[in-house]
């Protein structure tokens, strides 16, 4: 498995997209921050980056790679080497190597421009894990569009469809019901309703830091203990977890039954 | 004439020389601050040395200096008021003042002051106390450095830390008040001074007015109270150089106000509180070079408020700026600077070219459903709010700021 990891890995790592991948952000981190000068309003900015689009760039990323790399996927299939290890490898490798030019690409910028002397260190260790958890969620799902669909504009379409569906119209659905069903005590679904979604977990996660004013100021006991201590925190992170371990079992149970 | 003042002078002059000071400790001839009051005559001086004093009920009936060295306790047992003020001319510092009895018929205060004037209350650090100081139908006084800590955690069973009725003229100066109802409670009182107070951890406001006229806070603290600061039903208050912190919770604003007229609000900042201000039925008020930030709502308007205007105001990092209900009337926002702001300015004159729509559907959204809080910050969210600005249907279109400022004020 770590020797496909360790392929997969620096593959990615020579190809250009990757590169690209990261100069984006390290750009984008830099221009952030010089046009604000101030490490933490950048975070708040980089909140609406990271839900958005670090998503569809693990989705994009994710199912590229797979149908690319199909042919040797065929081919070290033939080999007496253990199915979920194929799989397994090449999912941590694209989502590894994604992660990775994330975390420096925003790193880079925010380190020099003085943040580990900031207080908003915290907060922008949060964004960094959350960015990471979703390359990795998002890199699973794609992997499991690729699986299910043999054509590849067919699959390409589905995980896009995927990622806009989670990013956007899930939200206008979810709001659309709240608004519906407005007569009646809602907190509890309205919790539930985002953690159903990784993006909206993952932005309630980091509302959490920012805007938790705003957040207690609302009258539902349960939001109030949800928000009010680091129950919280704790119960987003372990879902967020979750929502990594889930789909990646779905994959690796895809990859086993399939036919090549 | 020029005898007569002689001659008042001389009278003063024997008044002087006749102050005696009376000491009391536990080795003196006087071992009561009770037996030594009664025994004092007007303007004398009663100096109490360290020790605990267990009286409660010492009664001041002449005008007289009432002082601790080194901090000496009295110490009430929970039975009741401690010092009760009932001539002018006192002047009461230096003490620990612990244990005022709670009862839900009497206000029980550790130290009240009766129709009186010109009182000085300096330096007193009160402990479990119902409560604090009372001032009843007394003018012209002071009330300087003392330390009020409560334990307060009910609203209905505590009592307020700096208490004013129907008193005038009263300043009230670098005060430390922590954990009691409210912390400085006025009830028609005109033409008070509070300047330079700490009022933190208390369970309901602040500073509460009720009833009271042409009054002035400036340069106080208000940090995680029920509420910063509550103005009910006064007319002229100036609100300037106040520090509103961390007010969280449901009904939390940092400054509430309801039927206020003629106010002035300016160099305030509001920082990390749920409301920013809650605005309720008030006219003619000014809100000037003001902070808000990071404030769930900086402003927060409801029905009825006619002729206010909102201006040189900072808008930074709030999550929403404004929340808006009815009409905006002929209340005006005018030269504010908002970091929400995405507009250009192309003439290069310090002004956004384009106006400022502080309200946001959003905003509107959440004032119906609350619970759509919970897509706050979201796409879909920052797409229905775009295309709200671009055609107003739900928010008032006429609610802009014309001239929003590029730069931070």
């Amino acid at each position: 498995m770590f020797k496909i990891l360790k392929y997969s890995f620096y593959d990615l790592m020579r190809s250009k997209w990757s590169y690209f991948y990261f100069l984006f952000y390290l750009l984008l981190g830099f221009l952030l921050l010089f046009l604000n000068n101030d490490v933490s309003k950048g975070i708040i900015t980089l909140l609406n980056i990271v839900v958005v689009l670090v998503p569809l760039i693990g989705t994009i990323f994710g199912i590229m790679y797979f149908y690319n790399a199909r042919e040797f996927t065929t081919l070290l299939l033939a080999q007496p080497i253990k199915r979920s290890h194929i799989f397994l490898g090449q999912f941590l490798g694209v989502g590894g190597s994604l992660t990775l030019c994330l975390v420096l690409g925003l790193g880079i910028p925010f380190v020099l421009y003085g943040l580990l002397r900031s207080g908003a260190i915290w907060d922008f260790s949060l964004l960094l894990v959350v960015g990471a958890c979703l390359t990795l969620i998002f890199t699973a799902l794609a992997f499991n569009v690729a699986l299910g669909n043999t054509n590849r504009i067919k699959g390409f379409g589905y995980a896009v469809l995927l990622w806009l569906f989670l990013a956007i119209v899930y939200d206008g659905l979810f709001l659309l019901s709240l608004l519906i069903f407005e007569e009646y005590p809602l907190d509890t679904y309205a919790l539930i309703g985002s953690m159903a979604n990784p993006i909206d977990l993952s932005r309630i996660l980091i509302l959490l830091k920012l805007d938790i004013s705003v957040l207690l100021g609302y009258t539902g006991a349960v939001f109030k203990s949800f928000f009010g201590t680091s129950k919280g925190l704790i119960i987003a992170l372990i879902i967020l977890v979750l929502w990594i371990v889930i789909p990646v079992r779905l994959m690796v149970w895809q990859g086993n039954k399939k036919d090549f | 004439m020029s005898y007569k003042w002689a001659i008042g002078c001389i009278l003063f002059g024997i008044a002087f020389v006749q102050a005696e000071t009376i000491r009391v400790c536990s080795s003196c001839t006087y071992t009561s601050i009770k037996d030594a009051v009664l025994i004092a005559k007007p303007y004398d001086t009663v100096l109490v040395e360290n020790g605990i004093y267990k009286e409660i009920n010492i009664w001041i009936d002449k005008p007289l200096t009432l002082e601790g060295l080194d901090l000496p306790v009295i110490d009430g047992e929970d039975r009741g008021e401690i010092i009760t003020i009932v001539s002018d001319d006192v002047q009461l510092s230096g003490f620990l003042i612990r244990n005022v009895g709670t009862s839900y018929t009497a206000d029980y205060a550790a130290v009240r002051v009766i129709k009186s004037k010109n009182f000085t209350i300096e330096n007193l650090q009160l402990e479990q106390l119902f409560f604090g100081i009372y001032l009843e139908k007394s003018d012209h006084g002071k009330v300087i450095n003392n330390r009020i800590i409560g334990d307060a955690v009910e609203e209905f069973n505590s009592g307020n830390g700096i208490h004013l009725w129907y008193s005038n003229h009263v300043e009230v100066l670098n005060n430390r008040i922590e954990k009691v109802r409210d912390g400085i409670y006025l009830e028609f009182s005109d033409n008070i001074l509070i300047r330079n107070n700490k009022s933190l951890n208390n369970v309901r406001y602040g500073l509460h007015f009720m009833f009271s006229n042409e009054d002035s806070y400036e340069e106080n603290l208000f940090e995680n109270n029920g509420a910063g600061v509550a103005v009910m039903f006064s007319k002229n208050i100036r609100m300037t150089d106040n520090t509103f912190r961390n007010n969280w919770g449901p009904t939390s604003y940092g400054l509430l106000l309801k039927e206020i007229y003629d106010a002035e609000i300016k160099n305030n900042r509001f920082i990390k509180n749920t409301i920013g201000i809650n605005v309720e039925g008030s006219n003619r008020i000014r809100y000037q070079q003001n902070d808000f930030i990071n404030n769930g709502w900086a402003l927060k308007v409801t029905g009825g408020c006619y002729s206010n205007m909102f201006e040189e105001n900072n808008f930074l990092s709030n999550s929403f700026d404004i929340s808006y209900n009815g009409q905006l009337n002929d209340n005006k926002f005018d030269g504010n600077y908002w970091s929400n702001y995405t507009g250009y300015d192309l003439d290069k004159d310090g002004i956004g070219d384009v106006p400022y729509r502080p309200v946001k559907l959003f905003s509107y959204i959440v004032n119906r459903t609350p619970e759509t809080i919970i897509l706050l910050r979201s796409l879909f969210m920052d797409l229905i709010n775009f295309s709200e600005r671009v055609s107003p249907v739900f928010t008032p279109d006429n609610l802009i700021d014309a001239r929003p400022q590029m730069q931070q004020i």
